[in-house]
């Protein structure tokens, strides 16, 4: 019994499910599409970042907070599979098979980590024809950049354990959905991703500097090289790239072991 | 010598709610015991226990020899589990839930794969095994996830009214599957609110109620317990109810019972066929006109009624 191997079932069964349930997919990819050009024409404009309301430091500042939000959306997904998966009683048919106890849930943040993994992907092409340019503001190199989606995906699969906690603690698949993405909007708004923190008032600066969200769209902007970096004395700010590990790697082993232990008591 | 499935006093409470009430069971190695009572009664979370989903208050269980509460990962090994809800994954096909339970049962990725194709084609999926299973009826669901549990042939099953919702022609065929199972030397559990399914398929019966076994024996035991064969005459006319009574009182053993109503006069008797015949004889030389006559045996409905004083399914809401 290897929980690899079992993972590796279930993400694949997982990955078939995605494949027959096409609008799933597409309807992930719209919202994050639909942020990208709202934000950039609606917003752009009327956007102050450091000294400049220049519409196109706003879309370089933008792309990577859009980018982290859209990874920590997967949450809701996986709690709602999770949650669909105990209501339709195969957690039950899995919880009597003789297989690895975490096997179920981490299939299934690998299958949102290869979802996470191609929404990203058509993202940046998105955000490349509306005209983020890499190295905007500072150089950067291919290495840097894929360093960035790294964190972000790294990120986006922390946060599929939180959905997994909680698609098996609420009661249906539609709670896991709503209640999988209301608390994502204060935590991803509540952050430097779509404005310049510095303009906030100074106990919602500390909340945003603080916010493992924040540590992420930081050390993206400086892999990307984008503009508006935080000038923030404030620890995640000043080493983002190491907040960022960090946090998710705490947020992973936290919500894991809570998910797991979750799961084996877990009742249809 | 303890049975392939064992338990003894299991207690779980949900709240103020004593699901199961100290529970013994016992199934010997090749039979099958059916587990009888009402929405509510524990069936289910007496399942739950014993293929390791849930953990009782207290008491122990023993599966297939090996300790439930200690050794829950072994215990799987063993046992089949299919349920009240028939659980596949209605997105993948046939064959792709079969296969991955095959591998999660650690099949290799092949064998899991030919195990597959064995058992589509013995439960007539065949046809069907690469269609996802949001396309299969009812019945055809219920075959699939019957042939999941089967994976591995483990040498314990459980089925938790595997027959509920199924139009009598699909469950006839489940039932047929299931003899077929326990000839081959498979114990198993099998609960159900159908007391005709219980009588057809099981060689014990526990019938539980309110999380305690209020009655176990064979059916013909049971049925014993409520009293033996009646004859139940009907008249067509009203006036003759007294006269189809006297001779029912004569040739009957105990006490006549009559429904005005619906003109119906019953008495517990001795002798069968034979004796029935001799009614017929009798009712017909003094004239009198029977819309209906005959000799009623006591169904599980009968014994699930005088142990409980409530029928089946009319047991608190779950």
């Amino acid at each position: 019994m290897s929980t690899m191997s079992d993972s590796l079932v279930i993400a694949r069964r997982n990955l078939i499910r995605m494949t027959r349930i096409p609008e799933m997919v597409l309807f992930g990819l719209v919202q994050p599409v639909m942020f990208v050009v709202l934000f950039t024409y609606v917003f752009g404009g009327s956007m102050k970042i450091g000294d400049s309301t220049d519409p196109d430091v706003y879309k370089n500042f933008l792309m990577a907070g859009i980018f982290a939000q859209t990874v920590t959306f997967a949450t809701a997904g996986a709690g709602a599979g999770i949650a669909e998966d105990m209501h339709k009683g195969l957690i039950d048919r899995f919880r009597s098979l003789p297989m690895a106890r975490g096997a179920v849930l981490t299939g299934r943040t690998f299958a949102d980590l290869v979802q996470t993994t191609l929404t990203l992907v058509v993202l940046a092409v998105v955000a490349l024809i509306v005209g983020w340019r890499p190295g905007f503001a500072e150089s950067t190199n291919v290495g840097k950049i894929l360093g960035g989606f790294g964190l972000l995906l790294l990120l986006g699969y922390a946060f599929t354990w939180i959905g997994a906690l909680i698609g098996l603690s609420v009661r249906t698949p539609e709670a896991a959905t709503s209640g999988g993405l209301i608390w994502l909007f204060p935590v991803t708004f509540i952050s430097n991703a779509f404005v310049d923190s510095r303009q906030m008032t100074p106990w919602l600066r500390h909340i945003a500097e603080w916010n493992p969200f924040s540590a992420t769209v930081q050390a993206c902007r400086e892999l990307f090289g984008d503009p508006g970096l935080s000038s923030s004395g404030a620890w995640p700010m000043q080493h983002p790239v190491w907040a960022s590990l960090i946090y998710s790697a705490l947020i992973i082993v936290v919500f894991r072991t809570l998910a797991v232990r979750k799961y084996r008591s877990a009742t249809a | 010598m303890p049975g392939a499935i064992h338990a003894e006093g299991l207690v779980k409470t949900f709240g103020d709610v004593r699901a199961l009430d100290g529970v013994d069971l016992d199934v010997p190695e090749g039979t099958v015991l059916g587990l009888l009572g009402p929405n509510g009664a524990g069936k289910t979370t007496a399942v739950r226990v014993l293929t390791t989903l849930l953990r009782p208050d207290s008491g122990t269980a023993v599966v297939a020899g090996v300790d439930v509460l200690k050794n829950p990962n072994e215990v799987r090994r063993s046992i089949g589990l299919s349920g009240q809800f028939a659980a596949v994954d209605e997105y993948l096909t046939g064959r792709e839930n079969l296969q991955m339970v095959g591998q999660l049962y650690q099949m290799g990725a092949r064998a899991a794969k030919a195990r597959a194709s064995e058992l589509l084609e013995r439960f007539g999926l065949a046809e069907a095994a690469d269609r996802t299973a949001k396309t299969y009826s009812g019945g055809m669901r219920r075959r699939l996830d019957l042939a999941a549990a089967l994976v591995v042939s483990p040498p314990v099953m459980f089925m938790d009214e595997p027959t509920t919702g199924l139009d009598p022609r699909n469950r006839q065929a489940l039932w047929e599957v299931i003899q077929e199972l326990v000839a081959g030397g498979t114990t198993l559990l099998l609960t159900t609110q159908y007391l005709e399914e219980a009588d057809h398929l099981a060689h014990d019966i526990c019938v539980i109620d309110r999380g305690r076994v209020i009655a176990r024996g064979t059916s013909d035991q049971l049925k014993a317990r409520t009293g033996g064969e009646r004859v139940e005459v009907v008249v067509h006319e009203r006036e003759d109810i007294a006269a189809a009574e006297e001779v029912l009182r004569v040739l009957g053993k105990g006490e006549t019972a009559v429904q005005e109503h619906t003109r119906k006069v019953v008495v517990p008797v001795v002798g069968g066929a034979k004796l029935l015949a001799e009614v017929i004889r009798e009712l017909d030389t003094r004239g009198v006109e029977i819309d209906d006559i005959g000799l009623r045996r006591p169904t599980l409905d009968d014994v699930f009624i005088s142990l409980t004083g409530h029928g089946a399914g009319k047991g608190e809401a779950k």
